[in-house]
C-alpha cells in the first residue's frame, strides 16, 4: 500500500504490466530518460530497457501506426501522446486501422493497443495544451474511451485497458494528476471497463460527469447536501461504450439529471447521454436534462480558461433549475 | 561513404567561434552598420528572453520557450527577408519576429495567455507561431503556391526544429515544393535537441539537410551561430527563390543553451557540463569580438546598445503588464466572421459568469 497521486498511479499500472506481461511495450516522445513530460513513465526505461520503453522520433503518425503494427503481432503497445493537442494526426490510423482491424479481418488480426494522452484545461498551459476532445474518439466505432478521475481508478482502469483485447483511448485529466492521493495496493488488480462508478448515492438528483470535472461535481453534491438535497454522483469512466444502465437506473430513482463535462457542448458526450435519457427515460424524467459544459469556442488561452471551464456554481445553478422545475 | 559524398551537402562558416573571419564577405556583411545591426537585434532578443524567463519565474507569464544561443539564425533571416515576404515561425523564433517588427509586448501577451499577442501590427501576413510541430511546413507550401500563382516576386520562409524533420508533414511539404518548384525556403534550426531527444536519436542521417535531396531540393548546412554565414546563405537562397530558382533548404547548426521551455528540466537528460561547453560557440560573443577587434565599434558604444536593449525591454514589459485581460466573452470574438445566432446564448452565459466574478 502506498499513498499515490493520479500520475503516479499511471506509472504504477504501467510498471506492473511491463513486469508481468513481456508483451507490453511503451512508446512515445520523451518517455525514456525524461520520464515523459508529466513523469508518467518516470524510471520505467531504466527498469525495463530501451527496447520496451521506446523513445521515438518526433512523429505521432509513426507512433500510432507502429502501435497498430505491433498490436497486430500481439504486442500490447501502450502509446503516450504528449498532449491531446498533438493527437490529431493519429486519427487517421485510429479510425482507418486500429478500430477496424478486427472487423476487416473477421477476427484474424486484432489491435490490443492503448493510446494514452493527458488532456483538459486548468493548468495555465500554452496553446493546444488544454483541449478536451474525447468525443472525437467516442464517435469512432470499435473503440473504448476510458477516463479515470482518481488515482485508484487510474490504476485499475489502465490495467484493464492494457489487458483489453481491443483498442482503448485512455485520457488522463492532467489538472488532477497531483490533486489527491489514495492508497493503492500494488497487486495488479484491474477495475472493470464499460461501467460507471457511483461515487455518491442520492435520491433527489443525478449528477453525471467524468475526468477532472468529477471533482467539481462532487463539491456541488456536497453543497446540495448542506441544503438537504441528496445528489447521486456518477463517474462515467468509460465514455465509450456507455453504461446507460447505471445512469438510467439512477435517473429513474431521482427523476432529474445534470451532465457535467469540460468539453465543448455540441456533440459532446453529454449530448449522447441526454439523447438516451430522452429515448429510454422520458417517462421518469421530472425535469429537462441539464448540461453544464465548456462552450463551443476555441479553448481560450489561459487568461480566460477559468471562464471556459464549468464551475461549481454553474453545476449548482443547473441542479437548482432541474430541482425547481415543476 | 560514397553515398554520402554524392549527397554533397556544403557547410559554411565565415566567422568562427573565436571571432575570426575565414571567408570574404559580401558588401552587405562588410558594412559595419549592418553588422552592428545584427548585434543589436541579437542582444535585444537575448535581453528579452532573459526577462521573459524572469517574468515566468515570478508568476507573471505562462510557460515560455527560450531562444538562448539561437539568436543568429533569426537575425540573419530577418535581414535576408523582404518585408513583404512571409514567415511561418515556430515558438522559438523571436529573433526573426523582432527583426520583422513584431512587438515584444505582443510576444509576451501570447505567452501570457492572451490571443491578442498573435495580432501583429507589422508583417501581418506572417503566420502566428506554430505549436503542433511541423504542421506549418505544408502551410508554407500553400502560401508559396499562392505567390507563384499570382506571379509575385515574394518568398515564403518556414522555420522548423531538428525534431520536426522526423514528421511526415515535413516530407510531404518538401516533396510538393519540389514538384511545383515553389518559392519556399525551409530553415532547420538544428539546436541538437527535441525536448529530451538528442539529434542522433532523432535521425540516423548524417545531416538533416540531406532529407531535402530525396525531393530534389537543393540543401546546405551552415554554422547557425555565425550570423554572417547565416545571412550570406539565406540571402542567396531567398533571392534565388525570388527569381524563380525554386525551393531550398538550409540546416543551421546551433545549440539549445536553455531548457526546452520553462516547464522543462533539462538536467534530467543532459549534463550541465555539456551545456557549459557549448557556450564557447555563443553567436553573440563571437560577433562582439569581431566588431571590437576590427574597430567597427568600441566598448562604450556596446554598453550603450546593452542599455538601450534593457530599456526597450522594460518599456515593452510595462505595456504587457498594463494590458487588461479581455472580457470573458472575447472567446466568442473572431470565432466566425459573424457569430451564429445559435451561439448567442452561450455567449450570454459566459458574460453572466464574468459579471459574477467581478
Ligand atoms: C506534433 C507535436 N508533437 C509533440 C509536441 C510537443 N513538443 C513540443 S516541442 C517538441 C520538441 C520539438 O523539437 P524541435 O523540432 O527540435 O524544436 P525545438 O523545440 O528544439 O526548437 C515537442 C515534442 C508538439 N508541439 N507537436
Ligand atoms: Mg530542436
Amino acid at each position: 500500500m502506498s499513498e499515490t497521486n493520479l500520475v503516479e498511479a499511471v506509472n504504477k499500472a504501467l510498471a506492473w504490466e511491463l513486469d508481468h506481461d513481456k508483451d507490453v511495450v511503451l512508446l512515445g516522445e520523451d518517455i525514456g530518460l525524461n520520464g515523459g513530460v508529466f513523469r508518467a513513465t518516470d524510471g520505467l526505461q531504466s527498469k525495463f530497457g530501451e527496447q520496451r520503453v521506446i523513445d521515438t522520433p518526433l512523429a505521432e503518425t509513426l507512433i500510432v501506426g507502429m502501435a497498430v503494427g505491433l498490436a497486430s503481432q500481439g504486442i500490447r503497445a501502450v502509446v503516450e501522446i504528449q498532449f491531446m493537442g498533438f493527437i490529431y494526426s493519429t486519427i487517421d490510423n485510429m479510425i482507418s486501422h486500429a478500430t477496424r482491424m478486427r472487423n476487416r479481418t473477421r477476427g484474424r488480426l486484432t489491435c490490443p493497443m492503448v493510446l494514452r494522452a493527458p488532456y483538459g484545461g486548468g493548468i495555465h498551459a500554452p496553446e493546444h495544451h488544454s483541449e478536451s476532445t474525447e468525443a472525437i474518439f467516442a464517435h469512432m466505432p470499435g473503440i473504448r474511451v476510458v477516463i479515470p478521475s482518481s488515482p485508484l481508478r487510474a490504476y485499475g482502469l489502465l490495467l484493464a485497458s492494457i489487458r483489453d483485447p481491443d483498442p482503448v483511448v485512455f485520457l488522463e485529466p492532467k489538472r488532477i494528476y497531483r490533486l489527491q492521493k489514495e492508497s493503492i495496493e500494488e497487486a495488479g488488480v484491474a477495475l472493470p471497463l464499460d461501467v460507471c462508478f457511483t461515487l455518491r448515492e442520492g435520491d433527489d438528483i443525478t449528477l453525471v460527469s467524468w475526468g477532472a470535472m468529477v471533482h467539481e461535481t462532487l463539491q456541488a453534491a456536497e453543497k446540495l447536501a448542506e441544503q438537504n438535497i441528496s445528489a447521486e454522483v456518477i463517474d462515467v469512466a468509460t465514455i465509450k461504450p456507455l453504461d446507460m444502465k447505471t445512469i438510467l437506473a439512477s435517473v429513474e430513482k431521482t427523476g432529474r439529471c445534470v451532465i457535467v463535462h469540460e468539453a465543448a457542448r455540441t456533440c459532446g458526450v453529454g449530448s449522447e447521454i441526454a439523447a438516451q435519457l430522452a429515448e429510454f427515460g422520458l417517462t421518469f424524467l421530472l425535469a429537462p436534462v441539464q448540461r453544464v459544459s465548456g462552450y463551443d469556442t476555441i479553448m481560450p488561452l489561459y487568461r480566460l480558461e477559468n471562464y471556459y471551464m464549468p464551475s461549481v456554481e454553474q453545476i449548482l445553478s443547473a441542479a437548482n433549475a432541474a430541482l425547481e422545475y415543476a | 561513404m560514397g553515398v554520402y559524398d554524392n549527397l554533397n551537402i556544403p557547410y559554411s562558416q565565415y566567422l568562427d567561434h573565436h571571432g575570426q573571419l575565414h571567408e570574404t564577405c559580401s558588401d552587405y556583411t562588410s558594412d559595419a552598420k549592418n553588422l552592428i545591426n545584427f548585434y543589436k537585434i541579437m542582444l535585444r532578443t537575448r535581453v528579452f528572453d532573459q526577462k521573459a524567463i524572469n517574468l515566468q519565474r515570478t508568476g507573471k507569464l505562462g510557460t515560455y520557450a527560450s531562444s538562448l544561443g539561437q539568436e543568429a539564425i533569426g537575425v540573419a533571416l530577418g535581414a535576408a527577408m523582404h518585408a513583404n515576404d512571409v514567415l511561418a515561425p515556430t515558438y522559438r523564433d523571436y529573433a526573426v519576429q523582432l527583426s520583422r517588427g513584431i512587438k515584444m509586448s505582443d510576444l509576451l501577451l501570447y505567452w501570457g495567455g492572451d490571443e491578442r499577442g498573435m495580432d501583429y501590427e507589422f508583417s501581418r501576413e506572417d503566420l502566428p507561431i506554430c505549436v503542433p510541430i511541423a504542421t506549418h511546413t505544408c502551410h508554407a507550401v500553400g502560401i508559396a503556391y499562392a505567390m507563384k500563382l499570382r506571379k509575385q516576386p515574394r518568398v515564403m520562409v518556414c522555420i522548423i526544429g531538428d525534431g520536426a524533420t522526423s514528421k511526415g508533414d515535413f516530407y510531404e511539404a518538401l516533396n510538393a515544393a519540389g514538384v511545383w518548384q515553389l518559392p519556399v525556403i525551409f530553415i532547420i534550426n538544428n539546436n541538437q535537441w527535441a525536448i529530451s531527444l538528442p539529434r542522433d536519436k532523432q535521425s540516423a542521417t548524417k545531416t538533416l539537410a540531406q532529407k531535402a535531396v530525396a525531393a530534389e531540393i537543393y540543401a546546405e548546412q551552415v554554422d547557425g551561430n555565425d550570423v554572417i554565414a547565416c545571412y550570406e546563405r539565406m540571402h542567396e537562397f531567398i533571392e534565388r527563390a525570388r527569381t524563380g530558382g525554386g525551393p531550398c533548404l538550409l540546416e543551421a547548426i546551433s545549440y539549445r543553451l536553455s531548457d526546452h521551455t520553462t516547464a522543462d528540466d533539462a538536467q534530467r537528460y543532459r549534463s550541465p557540463a555539456d551545456v557549459e561547453a557549448q557556450w564557447q560557440f555563443d553567436p553573440i560573443s563571437r560577433l562582439k569580438t569581431y566588431l571590437l577587434e576590427n574597430q567597427f565599434i568600441d566598448a562604450e558604444a556596446l554598453d550603450a546598445l546593452q542599455k538601450q536593449a534593457e530599456q526597450e525591454v522594460e518599456e515593452q514589459v510595462k505595456i504587457y503588464l498594463n494590458t487588461a485581460t479581455q472580457p470573458p466573452e472575447a472567446m466568442f470574438d473572431y470565432l466566425y466572421e459573424t457569430l451564429p445566432e445559435a451561439l448567442q446564448s452561450q455567449r450570454d452565459e459566459v458574460m453572466r459568469k464574468g459579471k459574477k466574478h467581478e
